[in-house]
């Protein structure tokens, strides 16, 4: 977490931590491991109430942020989030909700965004790859395959990313649509929910277009930021209270008559566990400033995060876990629900390979 | 101090972003474009670093968070941050940041009586005086409170004796902070004092030590019946560990590259040449395809990034009080690590090219080769990563005290061993 924080945003952090401690501890994450959705849709309608859903959409649209950059709020939640390994499509619903307000028509804002925003409502984000998309009269046939899309199968719309005769446009699709097929998928993480979305020829007009005929390039790498960012946060809040656990612990617990904590070859793990977490942090905060203030680094800083984080943060839950014993590889230990989440999110939304590919692209050039 | 600086006078300080625009103007207009040779250690590019620092100093943007009434600016960490980040293509007096600047000038700032600091800070702004630290022993380097040089007062003086080493360019520098031991009958802590010494005098010699990559900076000292005056004590008599401790935390941070009181990329950096010296070295072993090549570039770059942020989190943290001053011992450890990482980086993209080279003219993967062998260097100078690793735990984390057969026990009862001089 940033370490210096607007009194507005302590308060919202305060909040948003109360309110996760009361609904979502780790007994009631593992009671929704077979439930369809992974989440309970009332508590989500409760966290809409607190905000988590309106932080990127301007005030005269029903939304609103504390401080001058919602980004960097709607981050604190995914960090809280990730402290508790919390359920609930903060990604998806973010990414759409702010792309219909920031490029969608009055029509759809009015049928769309009052849903998210009041947590009734659960859109999908299908991803910067795009379909194919062939005109057909007036209207557009869209055909592909989009997975794993996180939240696919709850979702009411899904923003779909098309390539239209050579250029890149985005359409809002209603989940009842003919020829859209949503199939559940079995994952990694014990509620986080993703789906394979099959489109055979679906029909979509202007009216369902979010943004420009052509050109969405830069509105879809600014969704695919938002959502590194927030994946970011989140494993960032996860690892720091996977090492609050194992700092604890090994000051608890005794070996040959001394706590675990007071072996040097144990510290300088923890040492260093401690300077990859920080830099973690620190890295995670730079991203999100970069993209909140839309500086021109944002990319660069937030390939950078993933390509930091991504790997540190299945290392850093695994050392934990080796650090704990035996107790680490069971079910009941809570710390595999932590190693879940931050292995979904490192595969999420771009791989660090992939995010290490766009640097090298800006230093030498394009691959061969 | 010079009179161009007038718009910061009275108590409202100049606005960063004006300071930022009169600062790139006259960057511009005065200082010399960065080129090859920035981190040549040589006498020459040391005396040049001296006129570099007396042009800051006569610009008037010398010592920018120094108090003005000791030759300084008294402007903030984010001025002292936006002069860094507009000098970065100019050249700079680097290796005064460290450790005249970043470390000792900020120990006597903390420490020094108001005649000390009004003595030597101006003209260590004004580049007219080098400093170095005599800190470790050739009897042990980590265990620094284990301090064998010993100062007997006589009157009005102390008299030193013993030998110090590892400082970086002594021979050539003017002025030392040395600790040595004034008191025996206590526990080793309680027995140091501080000194400024000044080097070049009767009773010093000094020697330079080769290093692997032939360089002759690090030197060793003898003190034979040196005459110290008593008003050059830092701090208080058998207190000097009170001001060692905060010079390593300055060291820590000036190393690190998060000190407030250095200008300029600082030595531990490779400055903004990093990213094109890596990404040249790929494509010099016709690598620039290569996915895994390309990946390690991309590594290298990431990095130095999150050093950047890394730093910028601490001294912020350290600086409203959000993190302890052991805090430092992360950017230390993180840029060791990363400059460990990112010669094996350099290594791996050279590949053949540290084998041979043409006679006298070493490429960019000659260098890297070279640059290796003394990598570690700079995980042992100011505190090793393993040091650096249990100040992290056990001052940051508060995990137990490693056993110190030394604890509490008079310095004269405490077991030696044997290579000590």
């Amino acid at each position: 977490m940033e370490l210096e924080l607007s009194e507005e945003q302590q308060e919202f952090v305060a909040t948003t931590r109360r309110f996760l401690a009361a609904e979502c501890s780790t007994v009631a994450v593992r009671a929704l491991e077979h439930d369809p959705a992974g989440y309970d849709p009332a508590v989500w309608s409760q966290a809409a109430q607190l905000g988590w859903t309106s932080l990127l959409v301007p005030e005269e649209l029903g939304g609103g942020s504390f401080s001058e950059h919602g980004l960097s709020d709607l981050a604190l939640v995914a960090e809280e989030m990730g402290r508790v390994v919390a359920p609930g499509p903060l990604v998806p619903v973010n990414v759409v909700a702010e792309a219909v307000a920031l490029h969608g028509s009055p029509t759809q804002q009015e049928a769309v965004l009052g849903g998210l925003l009041d947590g009734s409502r659960v859109a999908a984000w299908c991803g910067p790859t795009p379909v194919d998309a062939h005109r057909d009269g007036d209207r557009v046939l869209l055909r592909g395959t989009c997975s794993p899309v996180e939240a696919g199968a709850r979702a009411d719309h899904l923003l779909v990313t098309a390539r239209l005769e050579g250029a890149s446009t985005q359409y809002l699709v209603p989940s009842d649509a003919d020829g859209l097929r949503v199939t559940p998928l079995d994952g990694l993480d014990l509620v986080r929910r993703h789906a394979a979305v099959d489109l055979t020829d679906v029909v979509v007009t202007d009216a369902d277009r979010i943004g420009p005929h052509s050109g969405a390039e830069p509105a879809v790498e600014h969704q695919e930021q938002v959502a590194c960012v927030l994946q970011c946060a989140e494993m960032v809040g996860a690892l720091d209270r996977v090492f609050e656990m194992t700092l604890e612990y090994l000051g608890d617990r005794f070996s040959f008559g001394r706590p675990l904590s007071s072996y040097q070859a144990l510290k300088h793990r923890l040492a260093d566990d401690k300077m990859w977490l920080e830099a973690c942090h620190a890295i995670s905060g730079a991203a999100t400033r970069a993209v909140a203030e839309g500086r021109a680094d944002a990319a660069d800083v937030v390939d950078a995060a993933k390509v930091w984080i991504g790997p540190h943060a299945t290392e850093l839950v695994q050392d934990c876990i080796q650090l704990h014993g035996g107790i680490g590889v069971t079910w009941e230990h809570d710390l595999h629900l932590y190693l879940r989440r931050v292995t979904v999110d490192r595969a999420s939304y771009g791989t660090p390979e992939e995010h290490a590919e766009r640097i090298a692209a800006r230093l030498l050039g394009a691959s061969a | 101090m010079s009179d161009t600086t007038t718009d910061t006078t009275g108590d409202d300080l100049e606005p960063v972003e004006e300071f930022r625009a009169r600062a790139r103007t006259w960057l511009a207009a005065n200082m010399p474009p960065l080129g090859d040779g920035w981190n040549d250690r040589s006498d020459e590019r040391r005396e040049r670093e001296r006129d570099l620092q007396r042009t800051l100093w006569s610009g008037g943007f010398a010592g920018i968070c120094f108090p003005r009434e000791y030759g300084g600016l008294g402007l903030t960490n984010e001025h002292q941050r936006a002069f860094t980040a507009e000098s970065a293509p100019y050249d700079m007096p680097f290796s005064l940041n460290v450790p005249t600047l970043g470390i000792l000038a900020a120990t006597l700032l903390e420490f020094g009586t108001h005649e000390q600091k009004l003595r030597h800070l101006p003209a260590i702004l004004r580049g007219d005086e080098l400093w170095v630290q005599f800190l470790s022993e050739p009897s042990g380097g980590s265990d620094l409170a284990g301090c064998l040089t010993r100062a007997d007062r006589d009157g009005d003086v102390f008299v030193l004796n013993g030998s110090k080493i590892w400082s970086s360019a002594a021979y050539a520098s003017d002025w030392a902070m040395c600790l040595a031991r004034t008191n025996w009958d206590v526990p080793k802590h309680r027995g140091l004092t501080m000194f400024i010494l000044e080097i070049h005098q009767p009773g010093v010699t000094v020697e330079q030590i080769r290093q692997v990559d032939g360089t002759l900076e690090f030197c060793q000292e003898f003190f034979d019946d040196v005459h110290v005056p008593a008003d050059a004590v830092v701090g208080e008599v058998d207190d000097g560990w009170t001001v060692a401790s905060k010079l390593l935390v300055h060291e820590r941070l000036a190393v690190g590259g998060g000190s407030p009181y250095t200008s300029g990329a600082s030595i531990g950096h490779d400055g903004g040449g990093a990213d094109t010296m890596i990404a040249d070295l790929a494509r010099g072993s016709g690598r620039a395809h290569d996915a895994h090549a390309r990946q390690l570039v991309a590594e290298a770059h990431v990095r130095q990034m999150v050093a950047g942020q890394l730093i910028r989190r601490i001294t912020q943290g350290m600086a409203t009080g959000a993190m302890p001053a052991p805090a430092g011992s992360l950017i230390k450890l993180f840029g060791a690590t990363n400059v460990m990482r990112r010669s094996e980086i350099a290594l791996e993209l050279a590949g053949g090219a540290v084998v041979a080279w043409p006679p006298g003219e070493p490429g960019p993967g000659a260098l890297a080769g070279t640059a290796s062998l003394s990598r570690q260097g700079v995980s042992l100078g100011g505190g090793s990563n393993e040091i650096q690793r249990n100040i992290i735990s056990e001052r940051l984390l508060g995990m137990p005290r490693e056993y110190a057969a030394d604890r509490e026990v008079p310095y004269r009862e405490v077991r030696r061993g044997g290579s000590s001089r």
